[in-house]
């Protein structure tokens, strides 16, 4: 493997403005990672070689004329499978959109092509973001780069395992309960969901609306916070696009915690959660103590409805978002019909698996006359109480800090046998999505068998730099240990 | 508190989605269902009487466009992904009058 | 047989006269080839996102408040979920829980009287695409250029007792919304459609009974027809000890017949939920007066000013006012030739005259007030006489053409050259011994005729008065 492929993309970036190496040259040696590790990794959907090639190309000229200067111009990236791509297959991992081809790109797309970057292809999901293993894509499942038995996790597991692998630089995820910072922990790479409304949803193909959003997947906290700040963008295309005037992320890569106040939900501790990764977060928040943080343990309360309220939320979502893939305007359509309702039930039934049918019959359900108020409007309501505890919890505490989920990566085939024990995995991250606000997994450690554990830092509405200024002070800590812990070694 | 599906809510509910599941996925679908529903069911603990649903985590309102065309002729670009397509449209099975 | 009560509320759909549809920056100007003003937004595509058209809003809130509704200061949009072609999401957002506007309603009047039909609630939503059958393919074609185009849908109150009552509702509330400018209202094209909600109970009874609703209504006359038709329909059944069932009827008009629209397929369960997509809508004190003082002037405040600056009499003005268009065109022309009372003589006789027998509404008229305005001066001018100025009238009326122009490429000015005129009248009299000697012996009504003959020889080029004067003048010689 060419070494630089271990750079980050700020690293990159910078070498490719000092004319170190050349976008054109960064963009090959990326393929030509892809091609050695796809065979077990199976990160993407998609590569376009000759796209990704002949904008490497643009892009260089651009630099070399000047036009472009940006601190990520000319470094290759993913983009997961249900982002818009303009001219590029997009398949949301689903049969349903097998040969999907927009003709025009999501926001957060344009806005990384604007500042340079280059898209290498799209990566693997699970179908329509719904699952957490990466396991549910039509295309076959993605394996987690650091034991290919284990799941990357999911739904953005391609985005993932594509930068832990060293496929890509940094790459884009969606997260709608945990999409981006479950396999972001499981894959032992850095992922952030920012406050809902921080990043254009147009042109992403919609999950359940008022809860996904857009965010950065990447090797470093800095490069996260670089993405994020591209990415993030007020468009007047989407209504619940927020005008935000403190989008200047990086700005918070400061290595500081001292009088931090950080909160430790009690409830995030208990039954289910794996002792080793218990541990590994208990020693994150140690580290952050150290460092000058206030840390201590509360309780968060109403965690255990988070999870019911959210299936009840995005799946009703889903089940009208879902609604449009009936094989007129687009996508799959099956064979043999008789009329045009068999022609619906037949493409849908066809095109569509089983985790995703069974989301929307239970949205379907929910939405059903005489259910709405008890299933719905309960769930809503729900929500409001939790976005409650959220706001007295950031009354006292800066940073809530606790695991991304609740094990390190499950084997392969592990999961989907019992659904409603993947979606209990989800119990630390949906509550943020109901909520709004966001939050980031860092890498804080390993399992016994070798997998990475990552620990969860979540803020209030607006407050990313205060979560990007905590993990960027964890990661610098953590680097710091461990060149000293080297230096122990050695001598 | 156990909920059962009834075959005839599976099949409702089949007409709504537009989904036709076969024998085993049918029977797999129902079972996940009821799971589902007992343990969305949980949410009944919570007093929320009292509590607005809440739509959108925070307050953002009054977002228009201004009423001007912004869109030239995209007639091509928007058929072009159509499994079958003629006359400048989409075609689909008759639909009965 | 009992005595029966017929008991209606209707669902009326207006297209809104916005230039671009209600979520996404398309043209709703119609006759496009299908499928030309689409954008990802109108036909579905997979992460495109809806925006909403301020002036649609702004359209719904006068409608609300010139039809006295109460304006709901914290609005949202639902989303409507069935599944058809000419519906690309699969959903239609609509407004079911929190609509625009509720509580209003307007006065109309029939022949038994003055009474107020109350509005229910006026919401926002968009409008579907049109499917083309095709017969021998056995497929349909879908458009989706109408797709997306901003419907108000006012909602009334089982408030009406017969056809004529929904009529007049019908004719009140489309001079509303014409005047305030937010929908032309054409039954005809679609820009205004009325489904009918109609159940029937005896007499004395406080319950209502089993309602239906009526689609596909193109006219005022259909209208009447199916209201008739589905209240002898249900009074058949409850006679025959049957019940009516509540559904959804399709009239067709040609067959005067209306059948039910019931299928497995078609559930009728639209699990309406908030579109997560759309934000809400929050409407202050101050916008709803900007509103309510940007409204034009009314029909009512029209009829008041017509008699006291222009004295037009109640009875014209009650025609003038009587369309929006042909207020329109007579204050526009009153305006550019200073005359009213002319004005309206045009409008109410010629004008009306050629729209009964061409079968048009006035909103059908083309022509411009400036070429009337011109043709009123050129017979005050003595120009033209005021019979070839009817001639001339019909070709503004049919092609807009330029008066003045017209006149002079055809030659049709009054000949005010008096030897020429002298000479025919002289003519005229040497050919007509009879009548002359009759004019002479007394009857002063032999001079008609050969005023006649006069015009007829100027081939209508001439003042008749001018022919009349001189022609007394020779004779009293």
């Amino acid at each position: 493997m060419d070494d630089r492929l271990e750079l980050s993309a700020l690293a990159l970036g910078r070498q490719i403005r000092e004319r170190k190496i050349s976008a054109v040259e960064a963009v090959q040696a990326a393929l030509s990672r892809i091609r050695e590790t796809e065979e077990t990794v199976h990160a993407f959907v998609t590569v376009d070689e000759e796209g990704a090639l002949r904008r490497a190309k643009q892009v260089q000229q651009k630099i070399d004329a000047g036009e472009l200067s940006g601190p990520l111009a000319g470094v290759p990236a993913a983009v997961k499978d249900n982002l818009c791509t303009k001219g590029l297959l997009t398949t949301c991992a689903s049969r349903i959109l097998e040969n999907f081809v927009p003709p025009y790109s999501a926001q957060a797309v344009e806005n990384l092509e604007e500042a340079g970057v280059v898209v290498l292809g799209k990566t693997n999901m699970d179908e329509f973001a719904m699952g957490s293993t990466t396991e549910t894509s039509y295309f076959g499942v993605t394996r987690n780069p650091w034991n290919p038995e284990h799941v990357p996790g999911g739904s953005s597991g391609g985005s993932c395992a594509a930068v832990a692998a060293n496929e890509c630089f940094f790459a884009l995820g969606s997260d709608t309960g945990g999409s981006i910072r479950q396999p972001s922990s499981f894959c032992g790479v850095v992922g952030l969901k920012p406050t809902y409304g921080t990043v254009s949803r147009y042109g992403l193909v919609a999950y359940g609306s008022s809860l996904d959003q857009i965010g950065p997947i990447a090797k470093n906290v800095s490069d996260c916070a670089a993405v994020l700040e591209i990415i993030a963008s007020h468009d007047p295309k989407d209504s619940t696009s927020l005008k935000r005037t403190d989008l200047d992320f990086t700005s918070a890569l400061l290595d500081d915690v001292k009088g931090m106040r950080i909160g430790i939900p009690r409830d995030y501790l208990g039954e289910g959660l794996d002792g080793e990764v218990r541990q590994a977060v208990l020693a994150a928040a140690e580290v952050l103590k150290e460092r000058g943080a206030e840390v201590e343990e509360f309780d968060l309360s109403l965690v255990e409805y988070a999870i019911p309220a959210y299936y009840t939320i995005a799946s009703a979502e889903a089940s009208s978002n879902l609604s449009r893939f009936d094989g007129v305007k687009y996508g799959y359509r099956a064979k043999d019909f008789d009329g045009l309702h068999q022609m619906y039930k037949k493409s849908r039934s066809e095109g569509f698996g089983p985790e995703v049918k069974r989301r929307i019959m239970l949205g379907a359900f929910v939405l059903s006359s005489g259910y709405y108020d008890a299933y719905y409007l309960k769930a809503l309501r729900t929500k409001a109480l939790i976005k409650q505890a959220f706001d007295r919890a950031f009354e006292k505490y800066d940073v809530i800090l606790g695991p991304a989920a609740p094990t390190t990566a499950p084997r392969l085939g592990e999961s989907l046998a019992d659904p409603l024990k993947m979606y209990l995995g989800d119990i630390y991250t949906i509550s943020a999505n109901l909520a709004g606000i966001p939050g980031i997994s860092v890498p804080c450690g390993m399992d016994s068998r070798g997998l990475p554990i990552g620990v969860q830092l979540l803020g209030n509405c607006f407050e990313e730099k205060k979560i990007i200024r905590a993990a960027y002070a964890y990661e610098c800590a953590r680097a710091c240990r461990a060149a000293q812990q080297g230096k122990a070694v050695e001598a | 508190m156990a909920n059962v599906i009834s075959d005839e809510t599976m099949e409702y509910v089949g007409i709504l989605a537009k989904l036709e599941l076969s024998g085993e996925e049918r029977q797999q679908a129902k079972k996940d269902m009821e799971r589902m529903l007992d343990y969305i069911d949980k949410l009944n603990e919570l007093d929320t009487s009292g509590v607005e649903p809440m739509s959108h985590a925070f307050p953002v309102q009054n977002v228009f466009r201004e009423d001007v065309v912004t869109n030239t002729d995209m007639r091509d670009a928007m058929l072009e992904n159509a499994p079958q397509r003629r006359d400048g449209s989409f075609v689909v099975p008759r639909t009965v009058e | 047989m009992r005595q029966y009560e017929t008991v209606i509320g209707l669902e009326v759909h207006v297209e809104l006269a916005t230039k671009t549809k209600i979520f996404c920056g398309c043209s709703t100007a119609f006759g496009g080839a299908p499928n030309t003003h689409t954008c990802p937004v109108c036909t579905g595509m997979p992460g495109s996102l809806p925006v909403l058209n301020r002036q649609v809003l702004e359209y719904a809130m006068a409608v609300g408040l010139a039809t006295n509704c109460e304006i709901n200061r914290y609005c949202k949009f639902d989303r409507k979920n069935y599944f058809y072609p000419d519906n690309p999401q699969n959903y239609q957002i609509s407004q079911l829980y929190l609509p625009i506007c509720h509580d209003g309603g307007i006065e109309i009047e029939t022949g038994f009287g003055k009474k107020t039909v109350g509005i229910h609630e006026i919401h926002m939503e968009e409008d579907a695409g049109k499917l083309i059958h095709d017969e021998w393919e056995d497929c349909s074609l879908v458009d989706y250029n109408r797709s997306g185009v901003p419907l108000i849908e006012i909602v009334s109150e089982p408030d009406m007792r017969s056809a004529e009552e929904v009529i007049a509702y019908l004719d009140k509330l489309r001079l509303i919304i014409q005047y305030l400018g937010a929908s032309d209202c054409k039954l005809q094209e679609g820009s205004m459609r009325a489904d009918v909600n109609l159940s029937v109970r005896e007499a004395g009874q406080k319950e209502f009974g089993t309602r239906t609703e009526m689609k596909n209504l193109n006219s005022f006359r259909a209208i009447a027809r199916a209201i008739e038709n589905e209240r002898d329909r249900q009074i058949d059944l409850l006679e025959a000890g049957e019940k009516v069932v509540q559904e959804t009827r399709r009239w067709d008009d040609a067959k005067e017949y209306s059948y039910a629209m019931r299928s497995k397929e078609d559930a009728q369960d639209y699990r309406y939920f908030p579109d997560p997509d759309l934000v809400p809508v929050v409407i202050s004190d101050e916008w709803i007066e900007k509103i309510r003082a940007a409204q034009p002037e009314m029909r009512a405040e029209k009829l008041v000013r017509y008699r006291e600056e222009f004295g037009i009499p109640d009875y014209d003005a009650g025609i003038l006012t009587s369309s929006k268009k042909m207020a329109d065109m007579f204050e526009e022309t009153a305006a550019l030739c200073g005359k009213p009372k002319k004005v309206s003589n045009w409008l109410m006789g010629e004008t009306l005259r050629l729209l009964k027998e061409q079968n048009l509404d006035p909103e059908d008229m083309r022509f411009s007030p400036k070429h009337l305005a011109d043709l009123i001066d050129l017979v005050d001018a003595g120009t033209v006489n005021s019979t070839v100025a009817k001639d001339v009238f019909a070709e503004i009326f049919a092609r807009d053409v330029d008066p003045a122009v017209y006149v002079e490429e055809k030659g049709l000015k009054t000949v005010n050259d008096e030897g020429a005129l002298r000479k025919t009248v002289e003519e005229v009299i040497a050919a007509n011994p009879q009548s002359v000697a009759d004019y002479r012996g007394g009857k002063e009504k032999a001079i008609g005729f050969l005023v006649g003959q006069t015009m007829k020889a100027m081939k209508g080029k001439a003042d008749p008065g001018a022919v009349n004067r001189l022609l007394k003048e020779i004779l009293a010689q």
